[in-house]
């Protein structure tokens, strides 16, 4: 029961966004005039997903008490990237996911050995590698375009029941505990194996634990031995990795590689957003990417609920298309003033500034 | 001589020596190339200098706007568009008031920002970012089913065009920017509370000064200039368009960190900041000059940040 209570108090911001996302997607499920099927979620779930592989990169630096201003750049890298590598024969696609892969680790350690080493604020430092990144994708792929295998494309995008059917496995006829799970889309069973894989292993582990110390209190956490300068790297190179994973991804979902830089932004922005919303705090040390995979989960349930609301209904003024990016900003304000209501708890002010 | 020279070195702000000294290496370099594949020295005519220095005076005075709140340690992101904004709402207001709205808009802007970060204890950055998209779903809402004016009113198109004595007035109004907020920094109060903040703002809330007011007043202030520049850059380009405030973002937080300003505030000249705009335009302007596609620039304007700041930025161990 006190690790229960524990659990939840540890996590309140992220189950605050699961219960947000929950209300809502009921409401846009039930708004909706074919009601919850398998193709309307797998659809929600393309449209979330790369934001959410980005909101997980961001996540990290932002647990160390600073920020990846470049997150949206290097996934825009990697997604140039593999416009260019990620098709041919089998072998050949699986080296082009390894390289781009390689080339998010890559990009985070940049940003870690130039923020432990040049001893520099990661804002400005990632505010530069953002632009060596999309200087870089931009050399790759000066004009939209490219081609990414479209066999990957149609299974990494639909449910689980396509990859027998694309693949030939099983002469067209899967066992029976496949068929218990094939309408699970297939941007989840990518979200879960990246959180049991490579987050979790991670946040359990004594250099995971060691960027949350870090971000409580950096000079506490040296004093007690912790090996700051490693974990400081270390979440730099694993934000690059799911930075990676976010351009891998969004490459795939779409088909061909795109440099454009204000996309870069607009996606860096968003992670941002998510990363609050998700419960995890700005000063550091506490929340976690679950959170963050909410906070997106939040964000893009309310674009779908705009989509679904009767215009003659009383709440009908929130389909107006050309109110919707008002409504979009003033619930990210809401989501975020929802924090100060710890100030009025405060009886002595000077908690304030802690 | 050394020890005269070391001397020399400490009296001098250090961020300004070298990005005075890199300037001039831009320079250096651009005028090789013109020399050698011109035959002229484009770059040291004084037209293609006062041209700069016009470009750089708009980017300067977001600048000025973004250091107000740097030296808090906050950031303000909703400057983008609170430049656009702005902008638009003056020219469809249109007539002699259209300036004034538009400042008043900037203003109560910037309260809005200062409030929230001040009162509520919202993180800056996450504020002014929701602020950011609020202002642009307004200016949706606002010029989504007509298209109002966005012509510059007269005084406005002279203001960002016009000349005087052959230098661009734009220059003038960014250095009266840079008395008002040299003299309001060094010269008042309200200028040591700002640094003081920068530094801990529970000390300076201890000493009895009314330090949430201080936040409130220098977002206003930034919001202001930056509503100021969104007028002039309207003018300049002879309309107010949506995505006019966007390409200032970046490079005016860049111009007041490669400035020497501490982006945890508390420390930061607005001497530094004129030489990083100045850096800034003058890098992206020899670029283009040389032909440089879109890709190198982007690279060599991250590498140079990095490296000006590896030279001067690095905190204490």
């Amino acid at each position: 029961m006190k690790g229960l209570r524990l659990l939840v108090s540890r996590n309140v911001g992220a189950l605050l966004a699961l219960a947000l996302f929950l209300a809502l997607y009921v409401f846009y499920s039930a708004l909706h005039p074919k009601g919850f099927t398998v193709d309307l979620f797998v659809q929600n779930s393309n449209e979330a997903l790369t934001l959410m592989l980005l909101g997980m990169a961001q996540t990290l630096p932002v647990l160390l008490g600073g920020i990846d201003l470049s997150v949206g750049s290097l996934m825009t890298l990697v997604d140039s990237v593999a416009s260019e590598v990620v098709r041919g024969s089998p072998w050949q696609i699986a080296l082009g996911i390894a390289l781009c892969l390689a080339t998010g680790l890559l990009g985070g350690l940049v940003n870690g050995l130039v923020v432990v080493l040049g001893r520099l604020q990661p804002i400005v430092v990632t505010l530069a590698t953002g632009a060596i990144y999309s200087g870089l994708a931009l050399f790759i792929r000066p004009t939209p375009g490219g081609e990414v295998d479209g066999n990957l494309g149609w299974v990494a995008t639909n449910a689980l029941s396509e990859m027998p059917a694309t693949f030939g496995w099983w002469n067209g006829s899967p066992p029976a505990w496949f068929n218990l799970i094939a309408g699970i889309p297939m941007p989840i069973v990518i979200l879960v194996v990246v959180v049991v894989v490579f987050w979790l292993p991670y946040r359990n582990s004594e250099t995971g634990r060691a960027a949350y110390a870090v971000g409580s209190n950096e000079s506490a956490a040296y004093m007690s031995g912790v090996r700051v300068n490693r974990a400081k790297l270390a979440a730099y190179v694993m934000g690059g990795l799911f930075s990676g994973f976010a351009g891998l991804y969004f490459a795939v979902q779409t088909g061909s590689g795109n440099a454009d830089p204000i996309q870069a932004g607009t996606y860096t922005l968003n992670s941002i957003a998510a990363v609050v919303i998700g419960g995890t705090s700005m000063l550091g040390g506490s929340g976690g990417a679950i959170g963050t995979i909410f906070g997106v989960a939040v964000l893009r349930a309310i674009t779908f609920c705009f989509r679904v609301v009767d215009t003659n209904s009383p709440l009908g003024f929130l389909a107006n298309p050309l109110l919707q990016p008002m409504f979009e900003g003033v619930i990210l304000l809401i989501a975020v003033s929802v924090g100060a209501a710890r100030i009025f708890r405060m009886k002595n002010r000077l908690d304030m500034y802690r | 001589m050394p020890g005269r020279f070391r001397v020399l070195l400490e009296t001098v702000d250090r961020p300004l020596l070298f990005a005075g000294g890199f300037i001039v290496c831009i320079l250096a370099v651009g005028t090789i190339y013109t020399e050698t594949t011109q035959g002229n020295a484009l770059l040291l005519s004084p037209t293609y200098l006062l041209l700069q220095l016009k470009v750089a005076s708009f980017l300067g005075i977001v600048a000025a706007a973004m250091m107000m709140v740097v030296l808090l340690g906050h950031i303000d992101l909703s400057v983008p568009w609170t430049i656009a904004a702005s902008a638009m709402l003056a020219t469809a207001w249109g007539g002699a008031t259209a300036m004034p709205v538009g400042l008043a808009f900037g203003l109560a802007v910037g309260i809005f920002n200062g409030l929230g970060v001040a009162y509520l204890r919202v993180p800056s950055m996450i504020f002014t970012l929701g602020v950011n998209v609020v202002l642009r779903g307004f200016m949706v809402m606002l010029t989504g089913g007509f298209s109002p004016s966005s012509e510059p009113t007269p005084i406005m198109l002279y203001l960002a065009k016009g000349d005087l004595f052959g230098v661009p007035i734009p220059v003038f109004i960014w250095a009266a920017v840079g008395v008002v907020v040299t003299f309001l920094l060094r010269r008042t109060p309200m200028g040591r509370y700002v640094y003081a903040i920068g530094n801990r703002q529970a000390a300076v809330f201890l000493s009895g000064v009314n330090d949430r007011l201080v936040l409130v007043a220098s977002f206003a202030f930034c919001s202001m200039l930056a509503a100021l520049a969104g007028l002039l850059i309207a003018g300049y380009s002879s309309k107010a368009f949506q995505a006019m405030g966007d390409s200032y973002l970046l490079p005016s937080i860049a111009a007041v960190v490669i400035g020497g300003a501490n982006i945890l505030g508390g420390s930061g000249r607005f001497s530094g900041t004129v030489a990083g705009t100045i850096l800034i335009v003058l890098l992206q302007s020899v670029l283009s000059v040389m032909q440089m596609p879109e890709a190198g620039r982007q690279i060599i304007y991250g590498v140079v940040i990095i490296a000006m700041l590896l030279a001067y930025g690095r905190s204490a161990r």
